[in-house]
């Protein structure tokens, strides 16, 4: 498994880790079966993203993705937000090795299920906004 | 990084500086083939013969029941095909393994399957032992082949062997075992323990990576697995690797030399590492039989913690480690040595296996257990399966 220097940075050094009280919204993806799981926590300000915290359960990649995608996030308007894909996050990361991507899609969905939750705290129903975040072919044959 | 600890012996060794030296003139000065008639390759040919001797004398075996090959996998492939073939004849198509086993065999056996042969998978209990009785109830008027790991490379658990191979006797069935793991760790009689044939790898000894070897038992004809010259009884066609056959040889003959001193010498290295972990990581669990296990081998799992970023960050500290989560096995799924003793996928994802050899020290050990705990504690504070663990 070869990591790019860029991944082992965000791995190693991991920004906008942890939690925030009473969060304007909150999302988490993936399980513990498939062995990732993501949790990001948004503070919204004026359609913008003031803060943004992640806890990830998962390897390498899992713990990049999703701490580079907190990054592109932070300080951006929710419009930007939407429009995080998981490519934007792995060119950023300078790539990803193949059996990894997945890890990437993870993170989108992580930040599109925060936002969900936050147009939910709102009254507004997040389908028709953020979309349906499916779930990776693997955790669809869950039990 | 404070130190350098290199705890993945089970995956592969550094080659003693003996075999080196061993080696060395045979890729200089001693390149004669060893089928030539002239003195550099009869010197050679001699040179591979006391390496036989040697592998031979390890296994309490005759030299002319030695085959060199390229890797364990190769000798499993041997054993498990050339014998299914051989017995296929007397219309016994019926091959008995376990769960348990190296890919090696596994998907050698499911090969197997493919052509026709029918391939009955044993169970082992949740310490990941397989049970002689179990062995014995499969035994069917079919069988060709019982083939049972002498040691697991993951969890290291140590199967009786001995009396798996007695059972076969008396059933009039062929008993392989693939014991790449169990060289220089456990005294093995071939003889004595009813062994028709057994694998092993010079790399998990301190010698070089891509030479192994294959017993056969005398009166036992497999087919060829290379046709061609007369190399190996013209069992194993192919020019010899010389300098790596000499290397093995050097390597099996340290390893077995004095195999109770190393063991009091590992053993409580490996017992320090488990008590210590279990003692002061909350949350945590051995996988695989605390005795019946392999001197050097600790295998344990973290819960809330994902293997391959703790061997990552084990990495940054200088350990070199393994594991059996998902993504460290390159598939989707944990591994499945850990799912057959009864790991939900969760506790298999964080796993990790620690293998001591003759080069690791109680420094070493130290310096893992200061490591370690900071490590998984950091790993934990960012996970939210932790958190959720922790909320019960």
């Amino acid at each position: 498994m070869i990591y790019s220097d860029k991944v082992m940075d965000h791995f190693s050094n991991p920004r906008n880790v942890g939690e925030i009280e009473n969060p304007d919204g909150v999302g988490e993806v993936g399980n513990a079966k498939c062995g990732d799981i993501m949790k990001m926590y948004l503070r919204i300000n004026n359609g913008v993203i003031e803060d943004v915290k992640f806890k990830t359960f998962g390897c390498g990649a899992a713990i990049a993705t999703s701490s580079m995608a907190t990054e592109m996030i932070k300080g951006k308007s929710i419009d930007d937000a939407l429009k995080l894909t998981n490519s934007a996050v792995v060119e950023a990361l300078e790539g990803l090795p193949p059996v990894k991507l997945h890890c990437s899609v993870l993170a989108e969905q992580a930040v599109k299920a925060a936002l969900s939750d936050y147009y939910r705290k709102q009254g507004i129903d997040p389908i028709a906004i953020v979309g349906e975040i499916g779930e990776c072919d693997h955790c669809d044959t869950e039990e | 990084m404070d130190r350098f600890v290199y705890a993945d012996n089970a995956a592969t060794t550094q080659v003693s500086p003996q075999v080196f030296d061993a080696m060395v003139p045979y890729l200089k000065d001693h390149f004669g083939n060893p089928s030539s008639i002239y003195k550099l390759g009869r010197d050679a040919s001699k040179d591979i013969e006391a390496a036989r001797v040697k592998v031979a004398a390890a296994l309490n075996a005759e030299p002319r029941e030695i085959f060199f090959t390229s890797c364990g996998s190769e000798s499993d492939n041997w054993a498990l095909k050339g014998a299914m073939q051989l017995m296929s004849k007397k219309g016994k198509k019926h091959l008995i393994t376990t769960v348990i086993e190296h890919h090696a065999i596994l998907h050698t056996a499911q090969a197997l399957e493919r052509q026709g042969y029918e391939v009955t998978y044993l169970p082992v209990n949740d310490m990941g032992l397989v049970s002689a009785e179990d062995v014995k109830k499969a035994i069917r008027p079919d069988t060709a082949l019982v083939s049972v790991m002498y040691a697991n490379n993951e969890i290291g658990t140590i199967q009786p062997v001995a009396e798996i191979g007695k059972i076969c006797h008396d059933a009039g069935v062929l008993f392989h075992t693939d014991a790449v793991q169990a060289i220089g760790a456990v005294e093995i009689d071939v003889k004595a323990q009813n062994i028709d044939m057994l694998s092993l790898s010079a790399h998990k000894f301190h010698g070089p990576k891509g030479v192994g070897a294959f017993y056969c038992r005398k009166g036992l004809v497999l087919p060829n697995l290379i046709d061609g010259g007369g190399q190996e009884r013209s069992k194993r066609a192919g020019t010899e690797n010389t300098a790596y056959i000499i290397g093995l040889g050097t390597a099996i003959e340290i390893a077995c030399a004095n195999i109770a001193e190393k063991n009091a010498r590992l053993i409580p290295m490996r017992e320090k590492l488990i008590d210590t972990i279990l003692t002061t990581i909350p949350r945590c669990r051995l996988n695989g039989d605390r005795e019946k296990r392999l001197p050097g081998n600790v295998n344990i799992s973290f819960e809330g913690v994902e293997g391959e970023s703790l061997l990552l960050m084990l990495d940054m500290n200088g350990i070199c480690a393994s594991s059996g989560s998902a993504c460290t096995s390159g598939s989707l799924d944990p591994s499945h040595v850990l799912l057959a003793i009864g790991l939900v996928h969760e506790v298999a994802h964080g796993s990790l296996r620690l293998s001591l050899s003759d080069v690791n020290t109680m420094e070493d050990v130290d310096y893992i257990l200061e490591k370690l705990p900071p490590v998984i504690e950091k790993l934990r504070a960012m996970s939210p399966l932790w958190e959720r663990i922790n909320k019960g």
